[in-house]
């Protein structure tokens, strides 16, 4: 398995957001979490990537339980991010967004980094666009940009927080195919989202938010 | 034409104070403000405390006072009593006082940059200080230019009070000249100066704010 979650909780202030959370994602599979606004999805994709911190439970990707680790080089690694705004750093090109954070890990040469980033911007689409800046770039380049920079760490798990929000619906086929792709070599995909269409057209198997926990709705062969 | 040969010589001796004030000011206070915001977010109650109060004094108190207490104050400080010399106590004050202003500019602009910066690097695997230094600091710049860009106008005003400390600024040149031949027009001309100072450093600031403009 590429992540694993025993029975992870949490709350805030005492207000209990999910309890009791089970569920494991293996290589190449995509995993749609699904739910009601306010149900506690993006918090449990926050606690995934230990932006916040579990109250009880493990979080298991490749051996390493990562809701006890704190060092962030290590992480990174691990599990990546795609957040619903993108988070891209505005005063840095697509490129610069790209190459900063492996340049600073400094897990390969410069060469297999800028390479890893070549071959990322032609996979996603996005060529001609590696000078320019965040602000420059539609909501669709924009998410592109986003899923390549998380993908330059080449992570077992990418994390999607509501991807296709602010995306129109032919860019949002566009992102599916990206997205099956990625899973296609491998990544382990989890994507929080309540675009049902969205749902119905890539996830291959469906997990319920609701209540303070998680249930399987859909096993998908395909 | 006789206050002219007086005025020239005098007021260019007094450019070398006013302006290196100046500079010496901005070279210390703009770092030392970065190092003073981010302790003020300290959460350490205590450090923050800290800040805050050394905040509070400098820009609760007049600069002219800071000087005074600096040069004259410390020599009575018991165990201490140490005396700074003229321009010891000069830089000191304005570094200090500067620091401070600059400090709470720097401290809003870093408050304004989204949460979302700070995700986007850690979940990339950035540390706080690289986080800081290569995403967030950037971005505050940009921020605070034209803020800063105002305490620095303000700053060449301010250098003036060296008067006090009896240092010879470009306005101590004009009331030397205007003492001697009972004349207003040196003060006409320092006030020129002042407005040529201030004309090239705004046009330094407009392009640094231009600089900053390659991204929204």
């Amino acid at each position: 398995m590429s992540v694993y979650v025993e029975n992870i909780s949490k709350s805030f202030d005492g207000i209990k957001i999910f309890e009791n959370v089970s569920f494991e994602v293996g290589p190449g599979e995509i995993v749609c979490i699904k739910g009601k606004s306010g149900e506690g999805k993006t918090t449990l994709l926050r606690c995934l990537n230990n932006l916040e911190q579990i109250d009880s439970g493990k979080i298991i990707i490749d051996g390493v339980d990562i809701s006890k680790e704190r060092d962030y080089r290590i992480i990174g690694g691990m599990i990546g991010m795609v957040f619903q705004n993108f988070n891209l750093f505005p005063h840095l090109s697509v490129m610069e967004n790209l190459l900063l954070a492996p340049k600073y890990l400094k897990k390969s040469s410069d060469d297999d980094i800028e390479s890893r980033a070549n071959e990322l911007i032609r996979t996603l689409e996005i060529e001609g666009k590696e000078n320019m800046y965040p602000f420059q770039l539609s909501g669709g380049q924009k998410q592109r940009v986003a899923i390549a920079r998380a993908c330059m760490l080449n992570p077992t798990v990418l994390c999607f927080d509501e991807p296709t929000s602010a995306l129109d619906n032919e860019t949002t086929k566009q992102i599916g195919k990206v997205i099956k792709r990625l899973a296609s070599e491998g990544m382990a995909i989890i994507i929080v989202t309540h675009d049902e269409g969205f749902v119905e057209e890539i996830g291959e198997r469906v997990l319920n938010m609701k209540n303070a926990s998680l249930k399987e709705e859909k096993i998908s062969l395909v | 034409m006789r206050i002219l040969e007086m005025l020239i010589p005098m007021t260019i001796e007094g450019l070398k104070v006013t302006l290196g004030v100046f500079a010496v000011t901005l070279i210390f206070a703009l770092p030392l403000a970065v190092v003073v915001a981010l302790l003020r977010r300290s959460k350490n109650r205590l450090v923050s405390g800290i800040t805050a109060g050394y905040i509070y004094v400098m820009r609760g108190t007049p600069l002219l006072l800071q000087l005074m207490f600096i040069f004259f104050g410390f020599h009575f400080v018991p165990v201490i009593g140490y005396s700074f010399s003229r321009f010891q106590a000069i830089y000191i004050a304005f570094i200090l006082n500067y620091t401070a202003y600059f400090a709470e500019i720097f401290r809003a602009g870093i408050n304004a940059i989204d949460i979302g910066q700070y995700e986007g690097a850690t979940v990339l695997g950035m540390s706080k200080s690289f986080t800081f230094m290569k995403i967030i600091l950037p971005q505050v710049i940009k921020t605070v230019v034209p803020a800063v860009g105002n305490e620095v106008i303000t700053l060449v005003k301010d250098t003036s009070l060296v008067y006090i400390l009896g240092a010879s600024d470009i306005l101590k040149a004009a009331r030397s000249v205007s003492n001697v031949y009972s004349a207003f027009s040196p003060y006409i001309f320092i006030a020129l100066v002042y407005l040529v100072i201030v004309a090239v450093l705004t046009k330094a600031l407009t392009m640094i704010e231009k600089r900053y403009n390659y991204y929204r």
